[in-house]
């Protein structure tokens, strides 16, 4: 079962009390946009095998969203940052390098 | 290869069992093939049966990361169903499941095919409303289902506790003519099939690599050397996103782990499928005893095939108030998979950005019951490097062009 910290509430939260929303940093698109760009916000996503940034919602609590860095083969979480965040900050980027030498780092 | 048959019994009967052969061959790759499908689950290999039998193609490789059967395959609750909504769906899924009938005599090997039944439960206002819809959709476009009554639910299944309290059964939707097969010998049987048709199946060999030349595909790279061919298929399921990053575009797809667990045999108490949707646990019994149990997937995207304790919770609680019976049952097996989940729940079977490189993926938590038709539909674009009549709503352009096929809407759930 998944442990993610709240940034918001500053406590561990259980899987049960969250609730996923996906893909982080994905750039809102509005209706000036392209159809290339909408396609590309609405449903592309890099659904990528090991380290994602993706947002989470603390339902049972807070109610309010956060980021959250995790692995998806492995499932250990790497730390939560503010949802105001454009980009993960890079202490969370740290804390990926120590355990995983290879990570190359946040790719849009 | 030798065909199976009583006479075949017969014989091995009184020769100690010496004479029966490798059901296919292991091959090591050659340096170019006129097709090569990545991925051998049952998907591919269907695909490359179909090529073989209904269009003579035989240069082919099937490419296996692991071992055949071990992926999806292998990890499913082998329902059989094609009680959809929309008529795109009906007709895969319904060729599908005719296919399925006459399988085991195709591929010459007993696939166990049982249609049992399969029948969906309404536990509310909503859904009995919404399955009467599914019910006459699936009558316009000749599937053979119908509505029954909570008196013939309890009929057909004895065991249900149509009462509730909290989800009372308020009706059902009967298919008859659905149920189960064996899903491994489903993979085992197509495999057999096209090592005989001369199709090489290679398994142990990861693509780690897309070759292309000016956005045309002209091989792939795997563990075990580089391999030419003038078309490529996709067909990886969880991992059909990974293998588009190698080639280099993205695809509408996000994947996630679904689980299903067995219990411990017991004697026969279940003689159909019952599938209960607004309470999400899947019940059906094996010919071994054990009652195969399947429920939600994961809510995040994860390719940890295990799965969350809470999901197995959840589907065994829902089970639990359906059939009290099975409460003190202990739990034998658990196991996920990861399945590929698109925004409207209905499968990719497309051309992609690379030329000559194709995919079929997006089948979701519901891949099992569509094999054969799938791998029909993807034979047929692939052959005529353009989709067919089965296959041509399902191309990736349907997201942007905003034509979904939504079966998401269409049953409440994921299936």
């Amino acid at each position: 079962m998944l442990n993610i910290y709240c940034p918001i509430c500053q406590r561990d939260c259980d899987e049960t009390e969250l609730s996923c929303g996906g893909q982080a940093h994905l750039i809102r698109r509005d209706h000036a946009s392209s159809d290339k760009d909408f396609y590309e916000y609405l449903y592309e996503r890099k659904n990528d095998k090991g380290i994602i940034f993706e947002r989470w919602r603390h339902v049972y609590g807070c109610g309010k969203w956060f980021h959250t860095a995790r692995c998806t083969l492995t499932n250990q979480v790497f730390g939560s940052y503010s949802a105001k965040e454009v980009q993960p900050p890079k202490s969370i980027l740290a804390t990926i390098r120590r355990s995983r030498v290879d990570f190359k780092g946040w790719v849009k | 290869m030798k065909r199976y048959s009583l006479s075949s019994i017969f014989t091995e009967a009184f020769r100690d069992n010496l004479g029966w052969e490798k059901a296919w061959t292991k091959r090591q790759p050659k340096k170019e093939y006129q097709i090569i499908i990545v991925g051998g689950g049952g998907h591919g290999l269907a695909t490359a049966y179909y090529l073989a039998k209904n269009f003579n193609v035989t240069d082919i490789a099937v490419i296996e990361k692991g071992w055949i059967g071990g992926g999806n395959t292998g990890r499913n609750t082998t329902i059989i169903r094609s009680n959809y909504l929309q008529e795109s769906s009906i007709g895969i899924y319904e060729k599908s499941r005719f296919l399925y009938e006459t399988l085991s005599q195709d591929l010459n090997y007993n696939i166990m095919f049982s249609p049992r039944g399969v029948l969906m439960l309404c536990q509310t206002e909503h859904e009995l409303k919404a399955m009467k819809r599914t019910s006459h959709a699936n009558r316009i476009n000749g599937v053979d289902t119908k509505m029954v009554a909570p008196e013939e639910v309890k009929e057909i299944v004895p065991i249900i506790n149509i009462n509730g309290p909290r989800f009372p059964v308020l009706g059902a939707l009967w298919q008859p003519r659905g149920g189960t097969a064996r899903h491994d010998a489903v993979a085992w049987g197509y495999a057999r099939k096209c090592s005989d048709f001369g199709i090489d199946i290679i398994e142990q060999c990861e693509v780690i690599g897309v070759k292309k030349k000016r956005e045309k595909i002209v091989g792939v790279e795997t563990t075990k050397g580089n391999i030419k061919a003038k078309k490529v298929c996709f067909v990886a399921a969880g991992h059909s996103s990974v293998l588009a990053d190698l080639a280099g575009f993205r695809l509408p797809i996000e994947s996630v782990a679904l689980q299903a667990l067995v219990s411990e045999p017991i004697k026969p108490i279940i003689d159909c499928v019952v599938m209960a949707n607004t309470v999400h646990g899947y019940l059906s019994q094996s010919d071994k005893g054990e009652l195969v149990i399947g429920g939600g997937a994961d809510g995040y995207n994860n390719y940890s095939q295990r799965g969350s304790f809470l999901h197995i919770e959840e589907t065994v609680r829902a089970l639990v108030e359906t059939f009290p019976v099975i409460s003190r049952l202990r739990q034998l097996r658990q196991w996920g998979g990861i399945v590929d989940m698109t925004g409207d729940r209905s499968p990719i079977i497309s051309k992609t950005p690379v030329d000559g490189l194709y995919i079929n993926c997006g089948w979701g938590t519901g891949g099992f019951k569509a094999i054969p038709g799938s791998g029909w539909a993807t034979a047929e674009m692939i052959y005529n490097e353009q989709p067919g009549k089965l296959a041509s709503p399902f191309s990736i352009d349907r997201f942007s062009e905003g034509r979904l096929i939504d079966e998401s809407a269409a049953a409440a759930v994921a299936h």
